[in-house]
């Protein structure tokens, strides 16, 4: 069977950096087809040439036997090329048909649209009510407006960029159902992931990137995860190492915590009860939206609460600014690296100041003391391994991977008695973000309490010795990692209790 | 096609250059408006930049203006651009400049004829006091009911400006003017006249005032957590919050010092310069402060020298009205140029141009 797709010898170069060299692979028709790699391997410059946002310094596709080189995105899409992308480009406040109609070329009346999206919605089993407003619908939802607008082309080739990484674990299951049911009517479909076991579990091939170049081809059903990530990292993996020790007294302690939501998107908490111990990593699973941002904001302080729903040995601080809360020893790390968490346009020194002054003893009097600031960064810079010419540099200017790892140390350098940190190691490469994580569990080796909130199921896994789910703003009972299956976690996620778990204890 | 690409870091080279680039242009399109006007160019700028200082036939006049007009463009411009900095805008400050100077006055005609050291102090208070109050109420309603404070402090501006009317009317009339409106003349009342510090500089306390203020929001900018909580309120809002900045607060904060320093700038003209309150006392330095904090990129020194641009300016501009026969407007439209050029050419800091061919990409 000739391909439907193949790629010969692409490459593509930026000013420093190669994102693709020599790229060649093919997609069978009806084949589900892997593209592996850590970030930063040249997966997205790739699916964005096929898709026409990027034009290839060299190298020639074809598609269905014939030359394609797309122009731009509309082009790919009249050849039969949809693509859902990790970030969904939907309107909030527009309904479901609506925002079908804006990435359509020549949409049908409202009417007749909203009769095509009901018919796929239900063929595929995604069900979607057309009239629903987008800002109301979950991320899983989200996904599947991006998906049905995608399936009203009848593509040829669906590109699916990161997909399962903000569903919950039965929403995967639905969506590869729907993608399998694609594939036997003869749509070939190629899947981006990191994520290995759901690659085994569905795709026919995999092509595996590393730097830019394939490094790897393989039937993913045959080989092991570990394989796989070895031939994608190119390097054996070490897990994070954690001594078991017993969680000593409770630090932090959150009690019947209800928040309204700060914007008309957000999330309210609702009866938010927790408690960190000493020594502990407590993890937070759970699809973004959830109230993860709301309840960032109420531990950190800027968000003011009832002053004893939030206290830190026994004693209350909910109505303590974040500078107050600092000086106690609680540290945090939003998700938001540019913008929340460090300032774009400041430099490193700059940031450093931004938190450090209060536990580094980095102002005398309200006076800025800009030298020990800059050693302060240096130190952060040196500890945690964050590549930069140095600490006058814009954050801006540094790679995602190498600004988290800044943000993460610069809070653990505090010496902090409690952190809390939301998605530490998103968008980071896996060898940063193993150091990250290895950096948590040392701190809390150290006896601070931490709390990592994190929609990364493997991560929260990997070291956090409780977890609790984060759903429509209510947490569920925390139980011991190790007591709980995959399953059960994907039964907290979707808000009911993990009943094995329970019994299991 | 040009095609613009964002810089990873701010070009520090283009920042300190697009004032004089901005200049520069401005003197190009100037000369080619002046020259449309039917006047020589060259003689245009040349009156405008070089005879206010140096014309053996006007210096003596014009060059102690110098400082009398840069004086309180600079001191409303500092206080304006700790507010610009985060984020605050703050437009009503010819407003803040009036009710400082209503105030000032009133308080130093309120001892009249009583001669005493204590009176220009207390003036001078109580001019900061009514600038600071006046700028509280665009800040209190930001804060309070989320209103916006440019609309809020550019409205205010009127209502300072009938105020003013009604007191050079009412209230603070001269009985001794026949009838006539406007106040006392503080020039002629010593214990309340802002006098030349020395003859024939135009130095006067307003002028110590704005050096003084030049360096103290330098060393707040550059040394103090409330400037960089300032910083990050312009750059990063979130970070600014997570680093525990309290936005109301840097709106009071930072519209108050606006307001006081755009009042004590109003009492220290009225007690020296102009001399007393009249109808049409104000002459729009509280806008064109605005132009001045920008034309020194928001920051302190900058400010001082685009201060004494604009003052010249200014003086350039009138003296090219008289002897030249330059339109009024003509100047007006040549200063509002400086700040479109400065606008325009700024974002050659953050960005670069380039040269695309079609079809390239």
């Amino acid at each position: 069977m000739s391909p439907l797709f193949s790629a010969n010898g692409l490459t593509k170069a930026y000013p420093g950096v190669i994102a693709n060299e020599d790229v060649s692979f093919e997609i069978g028709t009806g084949e589900i087809h892997a593209l592996l790699g850590e970030n930063g391997a040249g997966k997205s410059t790739l699916v964005k040439t096929i898709y026409g946002l990027v034009k290839p310094d060299s190298g020639e596709m074809t598609l269905n036997g014939a030359p394609f080189a797309p122009p731009e995105p509309r082009a790919a899409r009249s050849a039969g090329v949809a693509m859902v992308f990790q970030h969904f480009s939907l309107f909030e406040a527009l309904d479901v048909a609506e925002n079908v109609a804006l990435g359509m070329e020549n949409p049908p009346k409202p009417r007749a649209l909203a009769q095509r999206i009901s018919e796929v919605s239900a063929a595929y089993g995604l069900p979607l009510d057309p009239h629903r407003t987008v800002g109301d619908l979950s991320a899983g939802e989200r996904q599947r407006v991006e998906i049905i607008r995608c399936l009203l082309q009848d593509p040829r080739l669906l590109i699916m960029d990161e997909p399962t990484s903000v569903l919950t674990p039965q929403e995967v299951d639905t969506l590869f159902a729907t993608l399998n049911r694609l594939k036997s009517e003869g749509t070939s479909i190629l899947y981006i992931s990191h994520k290995l076991e759901e690659i085994r579990a569905l795709c026919d091939a995999a092509t595996i990137l590393r730097r830019g170049k394939v490094v790897g081809r393989c039937d993913p059903r045959e080989s092991s995860a570990r394989e796989l990530a070895e031939m994608m990292v190119g390097t054996a993996l070490h897990r994070p190492e954690r001594d078991i020790t017993p969680p000593g007294a409770p630090v932090l302690e959150v009690m019947n915590l209800t928040l309204p939501p700060a914007s008309a998107f957000g999330t309210a908490l609702k009866d938010v009860s927790l408690t960190v111990r000493s020594g502990e990593v407590f993890g937070i699973g759970g699809v973004a939206g959830n109230g993860q941002d709301e309840l960032m904001a109420a531990l950190s302080g800027e968000r003011r609460t009832d002053h004893a729903a939030i206290c830190l040995d026994g004693a209350g601080i909910g109505a303590l600014p974040p500078r107050d809360r600092r000086a106690l020893g609680i540290c945090s790390a939003p998700e938001e690296r540019l913008g929340h968490a460090a300032a774009p346009d400041m430099s490193l020194t700059q940031n450093a100041m931004l938190t450090g002054a209060e536990r580094r003893e980095l102002t005398r009097g309200g006076f800025l003391n800009w030298g020990k600031s800059r050693e302060f960064a240096e130190e952060v810079i040196e500890r945690f391994d964050v590549r930069t010419p140095g600490p006058e540099e814009a954050a801006r200017a540094l790679s995602g991977g190498n600004l988290q790892k800044f943000v993460v140390g610069r809070e653990i350098l505090q010496s902090p008695r409690v952190l809390i940190v939301n998605q530490p190691t998103w968008g980071v490469d896996a060898a940063a973000a193993a150091a990250i994580r290895q950096a948590l569990l040392d701190l809390a080796a150290g006896g601070a309490a931490v709390l990592v909130i994190s929609q990364d199921l493997d991560e929260l896994m990997e070291i956090a010795t409780s977890f609790a789910a984060l759903n429509a703003g209510r947490l569920s009972e925390p139980h011991p990692m190790t007591e709980l299956s995959l399953d059960d976690i994907g039964l907290m996620l979707g808000g009911m209790g993990a009943e094995t778990g329970e019994t299991a204890a | 096609m040009i095609a613009l690409e964002k810089r990873p870091a701010p070009s520090r080279a283009w920042s300190m250059a697009t004032p004089f680039l901005a200049v520069l242009l401005t003197m190009i399109a100037g000369g080619i408006m002046f020259a449309i006007l039917g006047k020589d160019p060259f003689a245009a700028i040349r009156t405008i930049f070089y005879d206010p200082l140096f014309n053996a036939q006007f210096a003596s006049y014009s060059r102690p203006q110098l400082l009398v007009k840069a004086g309180p463009l600079i001191l409303i411009a500092i206080g304006l651009s700790l507010g610009f900095r985060a984020g605050i805008w703050n437009i009503g400050a010819e407003g803040q400049y009036i009710i400082g100077a209503i105030c000032g006055a009133a308080t130093g005609l309120a001892f009249y004829p009583m001669e005493s050291w204590i009176i220009l102090p207390l003036m001078i208070i109580a001019g900061a006091l009514g600038g600071l109050l006046w700028a509280m109420v665009p800040a209190l309603l930001k804060t309070l009911f989320n209103t916006n404070e440019i609309l809020v402090s550019l409205l205010m501006v009127y209502i300072a400006e009938q105020l003013l009317a009604a007191m050079a009317l009412g209230a603070l009339r001269s009985p001794d003017g026949g009838g006539f409106p406007g106040s006392r003349n503080l020039q002629q009342y010593p214990s309340a006249h802002n006098a030349e510090l020395i003859a024939g500089t135009g130095l006067h306390l307003g002028v110590i005032a704005a050096l003084i203020a030049v360096i103290m929001a330098y060393i707040l900018l550059s040394r103090h957590m409330l400037g960089f909580h300032i910083q990050l309120a312009g750059s990063a809002p979130k970070a600014a919050r997570f680093a525990g900045a309290k936005p109301g607060l840097l709106v009071v904060t930072c519209m108050g010092i606006s307001g006081g320093l755009a009042g004590l700038a109003g009492l220290f003209e009225v007690a020296g310069p102009a001399g007393q309150i009249s109808i049409d006392f104000n002459s729009g330095y509280g806008f064109t402060a605005i132009i001045v904090a920008f034309l020194g990129r928001l920051n302190p020194i900058g400010i001082l020298l685009a201060g004494l641009l604009m003052a010249l300016t200014y003086i350039g501009g009138e003296l090219a009205q008289f002897t030249l026969g330059l339109p009024a407007a003509s100047i007006q439209a040549f200063q509002g140029m400086l700040l479109f050029f400065l606008l325009g050419v700024d974002m050659l800091t953050n960005f670069r141009l380039r040269w695309k061919t079609k079809g390239a990409v």
